[in-house]
């Protein structure tokens, strides 16, 4: 809840305004029926006379006017307040994922990420701009509306007693039976929306088998249970309006009978009866207001669950320990007794026990199966991952030593999955070093072997690409995410899988390259093919999490069954 | 972003509420029934606040300061059971209404998601193409959803409005005409209130539409994107940007909001305008004007033209606030019928595959069992039918396409394949292989030359005939919710469980799947998300295996998989090929080499044929691929 608060900053005035202007609003809303009731009672049937009439009723307009005032106001507050909140819910949660690191969001899944941050932040704000609105005027409408009825004859007011609780009863009840069926209705609703995206994406498979009929047949079923259920769901729902219309009928019947009575008596004014009439409705639709209320918060609990666990999150790492003046010396890495593993409680080790010593400017040089943990492993010298147990250092000092951003500027990663954004090539490329000159692009792109299908693009380096840099190929985007990365000028370069689109022989252009601008820079290359890591000044054979072996590709070479096993296998399909 | 188009004015409004209301139509009868139940539940709302002036004067006023006795109570007791009866029926109207209308606005709910999802499983590919998945799935989910809410509430509301507005004002009119009169100048006030607010409502809220498009959009890059971010710290940057565009949606949200909900306190205290205003100037009428003129009223008149007033205004508010909502859901049922008016995949083919038996002569006729044998059924203008047998045979002969006019992808494509022969294509990306596969089963129709496959033209072979002969394997391999059996089983529904392990065993996949926790009955759940890459391409093949037809077109994947893996793949796909006719989009050199020809496509064109030898002996552009020299992508 102190999470919920402090994203209220700066819309704390507004947020409290517009309550207290709807209590206003409120309080003449009430009052008028009450005035208007004097006004027959002394104006008409007694004899104030026609200036009392007058007076009143001006003032009664008068009230009336202030009231649209006040809750003309109160609307655009509860606006301003309700979409401030939201707007600083929605940075706060996107600053924080700003601040994850690679476990969080491995925690969360990105497609999470993503609905907290637009479906379930969207509902909370409907559900705190309702709120200001409503949670204030229901309760203060009913207890206001009761005063007065009360004020009217006290004996006749006891039927709210009854029918208060009485209608809370039937809503209630009848929310309790029909939440769970909203619920499985909810299911319904995903399941047959995933079944159509499934067809979406299916759509080729389901052509090339003809299969069209079979999908029909599926999705009827799952329509039909869906209409089923919002029948079965909603047909309670229909419910509260009738509820409400009867006790309101039955109230207004009951104070006609005694009301009826206590004018005859002479213990009450025709006219109050009229205004009283008037309470009723007014009480019990705040009633049902407030019970529509609750309903709400049960709705908007879970989303505002959801959000407040990204907001509570705490980042695995960040710079506590870091001394900010401390740079990178050289592109020296060290691992010593390195174990890691990704859940905390997990049984068994990813990385087990790794010793390693890489002197800076040598090329390095990594393979092993899908599952031998080499991502996971180079992962942990930028620190997108910390080790679980030793210590991994960079230029001779531990990486939490350096701060991420003075780390993560020597150490450039180019990642197995890569991304490029929306926006043209250059844009991109500048995020490697946003004062890079034209020359030093150009240079990156070169090395990179990008240059040239860049300059045979229509807008050259002005090119738009679309989101996740789509109309280029896979080979091509792996250059500009090398480029990319070149850019940083890093003392030390990572290419996790990052040729495996690139035909072998501008890989090894991309590797001359290297030797010839960056000889000085430590280069690992992560590959599944032989001839990435062949010219490497040692390879490391990682099995299992452990290293099996590390050499030359000619120690290598008939020494390690692993690494002659992929080269054989590899040779097969090239030479014959 | 397709959700940005949520507020956006339909531009045919008309027809398209003359469509919704033929939908709607379809219940005729109950509809008839819910507007009967409307008026019923309105009308005697309208006639319960008409005892507010009998019982004050007819009753309560002559009576006032006489002992109560059970004589003098007897017309109040009565007419308070009239009372009562009124509102029992208006209550049983009320719920008859909503629980018709519920299972009107379902079913009419239901027809239109079926239609929409059967009309959309027979489009053409070429919808798919410029149609993203977001779209269309905004389609089920924003539009549906929008047009929930205007079928079930906006409809009934609509005309409760209608009749209650109405039954008031004659109700009003009857009381007092001099007050009716000025309540009307009241409501002439409040609508000026309305147009003002509805109009700027609307444009406000398109505005704010735009930017949660945007706010979506970056949203949803930057945190997809969210490693790339961490490895450049771009985080300040990306924060900086986010920032800006929420500002600006927060800015456009608040307008939005305030013209929305600024209209509700506004029409309501209007309302209370009237109520005070009518209260003193029918309180002036009471004491200025005589008894006997046509202007003068009672207190009993007054007392249930006041609770009119208020009636009167309550439809009007309900019904402004319905706008934007209504103008949503016509917009959406307009992008709807869009997709349900959408050409569907033309099928003028009349060729059939029929199981047949051939006689010891040759000659071939049609059986009815299961004979492992199979011809096309070939009828005739002139009555006849011949048959063909089913071999696998199929030729391109001066295939020319574009997916638009404007561009050609296939140049003058001529090739051919013999029943068994396996023929590969290879080139770099956009030089149109996987077009030539798509032509082979017709997802697009060439533009000129013709395709036949076992000597007849494939435009005369049924679509489903044509497709059921032929088996793909796709390079990025997509499953369904369901087990792994079922997916196998996707390749002939009617398979048996024999059958489909053989299939499995064929493509090498058995013996991962016997070590699932469930074996063939494990669950694949999101796309198959809990298996490996490996694991689902192996499932397709097994699909594949189990349709067992003589074409098989194979789009092999490009995707990094372990060594090990990658050997599973390479030996199913090898068993699956034998004894087919194989179209093959290759990566893999073994693939290649095996190949009876070899096509390299550059630019649509066919620059080199042959077999491995020749290609390689030619010294072109397929030695340089073969190499390593250029991208084999």
């Amino acid at each position: 809840m102190k999470t919920f608060f402090r994203q209220t900053k700066g819309y704390r005035l507004v947020s409290l305004l517009s309550p207290l202007l709807i209590l206003v609003e409120v309080i003449l809303e009430v009052r008028i029926p009450f005035v208007m009731s004097d006004l027959v009672t002394y104006g008409v049937q007694g004899n104030a006379g026609f200036d009392y009439v007058l007076r009143e009723g001006l003032k009664m307009i008068l009230m009336a006017f202030v009231s649209l005032v006040a809750g003309a106001l109160a609307a655009r507050f509860a606006a301003v307040a309700g979409m401030g909140f939201g707007s600083n819910l929605r940075s706060a949660v996107f600053e924080k994922i700003q601040n994850f690191s690679f476990a969080n969001i491995d925690r969360f899944s990105t497609p999470s990420l993503i609905t907290r941050m637009t479906t379930d932040v969207n509902t909370i704000q409907m559900a705190y701009t309702m709120a200001v609105r409503v949670v204030v005027r229901s309760p203060f409408m009913f207890a206001m509306a009761f005063y007065y009825a009360h004020k009217i004859n006290a004996d006749l007011a006891n039927i709210f007693i009854f029918a208060a609780p009485a209608l809370l009863l039937l809503l209630g009840g009848m929310a309790l039976i029909a939440l769970p069926r909203f619920k499985k209705l909810m299911k319904k609703y995903d399941g047959l929306n995933s079944s159509i995206q499934e067809t979406l994406i299916n759509i080729r498979v389901i052509k090339a088998f003809v299969r069209a009929r079979h999908e029909k047949d599926k999705f009827q079923l799952s329509n039909d249970e869906l209409r089923d259920a919002s029948i079965s769901a909603e047909k309670l729902l229909i419910l509260a309006n009738p509820f409400m219309q009867l006790t309101i009928y039955v109230c207004i019947v009951l104070v006609f009978w005694f009301g009826g009575k206590l004018v005859i008596g002479g213990t009450m004014e025709i006219a109050k009866l009229t205004a009283f009439i008037n309470y009723i409705t007014q009480i019990l639709m705040s009633l049902m207001m407030i019970s529509m209320i609750f309903v709400m918060a049960i709705m908007s609990r879970a989303s505002l669950t959801r959000v407040i666990e990204v907001i509570n999150e705490k980042p695995e790492i960040d710079d506590s320990g870091a001394d900010p003046s401390l740079k990178v010396a050289d592109g020296s890495i060290d691992m010593e007794n390195v174990c890691f593993k990704y859940q905390k409680n997990g049984q068994k080790n990813v990385i087990d026990n790794i010793n390693l010593h890489i002197k800076s400017g040598e090329t390095i040089g990594i393979i092993g199966a899908t599952g031998s943990a080499k991502t996971t492993l180079v992962s942990m010298i930028p620190r997108l991952y910390d080790a679980t147990e030793g210590v991994v250092k960079v230029g001779g000092r531990p990486v939490s030593d350096y701060t991420l951003q003075n780390l993560r500027n020597e150490v450039a990663m180019v990642l197995q999955v890569n991304l490029l954004f929306t926006g043209t090539i250059e844009d991109n490329l500048r995020w490697g070093n946003e004062n890079a000159t034209q020359d030093e692009i150009e240079n990156a792109c070169r090395i990179a072997q990008a240059h040239d299908f860049i300059l045979s693009l229509p807008d050259g380096y002005k090119t738009e690409l679309g989101q996740g840099g789509v109309n280029v190929s896979g080979g091509q985007k792996q250059r500009l995410c090398i480029a990319r990365a070149l850019l940083k000028s890093p003392k030390i370069l990572i290419l996790d899988d990052s040729t495996s689109a690139v035909d072998t022989a501008t890989d090894a252009k991309i590797r001359e390259g290297f030797k010839e601008n960056h000889g000085d820079v430590t280069t690992l290359i992560v590959a599944q093919r032989i001839s990435s890591v062949e010219h490497a000044d040692r390879i490391i054979v990682l099995d299992d999490g452990k290293i099996d072996a590390i050499g030359s590709h000619e120690e290598l070479l008939g020494t390690n069954k692993i690494y002659t096993e992929v080269y054989t296998s590899q040779q097969e399909g090239s030479e014959k | 972003m397709a959700k940005g188009n949520k507020y956006q004015k339909p531009k045919n409004t008309k027809a398209t509420f003359l469509r919704l209301l033929a939908y709607l139509g379809k219940s005729k009868f109950l509809l008839l029934l819910v507007f009967a139940m409307v008026a019923v539940s309105s009308v005697s709302v309208i006639i319960g606040t008409s005892y507010i002036k009998t019982i004050t004067d007819d009753i309560l006023l002559p009576i006032i300061g006489q002992k109560i006795t059970k004589e003098l109570m007897r017309p109040l007791l009565l007419t308070l059971i009239k009372l009562v009866a009124i509102y029992g029926i208006g209550l049983l109207g009320s719920y008859a209404y909503s629980r018709i209308m519920l299972q009107v606005s379902q079913n009419t709910l239901h027809t239109i998601r079926r239609d929409l999802f059967n009309h959309m499983q027979d489009l053409p590919i070429r919808f798919f193409d410029t149609h993203t998945h977001g779209e269309l799935m905004s389609r089920y989910t924003n539009d549906v959803d929008t047009l929930r809410e205007c079928i079930s509430n906006s409809f009934v509301q609509l005309v409760s409005s209608v009749i209650s507005v109405a039954g008031t004002f004659i109700m009003m009119v009857s009381l007092s005409p001099a007050l009716t009169g000025f309540v009307m100048i009241m409501l002439a006030v409040s609508f000026v209130a309305v147009g003002f607010l509805g109009k700027r409502s609307a444009k406000n809220f398109r505005e704010q539409q735009k930017c949660v498009g945007k706010v979506n959009g970056y949203i949803e890059e930057f945190i997809e994107g969210q490693k790339v971010v961490k490895v450049f710290c771009h985080e300040g940057i990306a924060t900086n940007d986010f920032n800006t565009i929420n500002q600006n949606l927060r800015r456009a949200s608040t307008n939005a909001h305030t013209y929305a909900s600024i209209l509700m306190p506004i029409m309501g205290n209007i309302s209370y305008i009237s109520y005070a205003a009518v209260a003193m100037f029918g309180s002036m009428l009471i004491i200025a004007i005589p008894e006997t003129s046509f202007f003068a009223i009672t207190v009993g008149t007054l007392f249930a033209f006041l609770s009119y007033t208020k009636q009167f205004f309550q439809p009007i508010t309900q019904i402004s606030q319905q706008f934007n909502s209504i103008i949503a859901a016509l917009a959406g049922a307009e992008r709807i019928f869009e997709i349900i008016d959408a050409p569907v995949e033309e099928d003028e083919g009349y060729v059939t595959l029929v199981n047949a038996k051939i006689n010891a002569d040759g000659e071939i006729g049609e059986s009815s069992e299961r004979t492992g044998v199979w011809a096309w059924k070939h009828p005739h203008r002139d009555g006849t039918t011949t048959y063909t047998e089913w071999r696998g045979e199929v030729r391109f002969e001066n295939v020319t396409f574009g997916y638009t006019e404007k561009k050609t992808i296939l140049k003058n494509i001529t090739l051919y394949a013999n029943p068994g022969q396996k023929i590969a294509f290879v080139g770099s990306t956009g030089a149109g292989k996987t077009t030539i596969t798509n032509l082979i089963n017709r997802f697009y129709d060439i533009s000129e030359g013709k395709i036949t496959y076992d000597g007849i033209n494939i435009k005369k072979i049924k679509k489903s005939e044509l497709r059921r002969s032929m088996a793909m394997v796709l390079q990025d391999t997509h499953l369904f919710t369901g087990t792994v059996r079922d997916n196998i089983a996707y390749g002939r529904l009617d398979a048996t469980d024999e059958e489909i392990i053989a299939a499995a065993k064929l493509a090498n996949a058995d013996s991962f799947i016997t070590r699932l926790p469930d074996g063939y009955d494990t669950v694949i759940t999101g796309d198959g998300s809990n298996l490996s890459q490996g694991q689902r391409q192996l499932l397709s093949i097994a699909r594949a295996a189990v349709a067992d037809p003589p074409v098989l077109i194979l789009d092999e994947a490009t995707s990094s998989i372990d060594t090990r893996t990658e050997h599973l793949i390479e030996l199913g796909m090898d068993k699956l090929m034998e004894g087919r006719t194989v179209f093959v989009i290759a990566h893999r050199l073994s693939t290649v080499r095996n190949s009876n020809a070899i096509m390299v496509l550059e630019r649509g064109e066919i620059i080199e044929r042959g077999d491995h030898d020749d290609l390689i002996a030619q010294k072109g552009k397929y030695y340089q691929l073969y190499t390593g020299q250029f991208e084999l992508d």
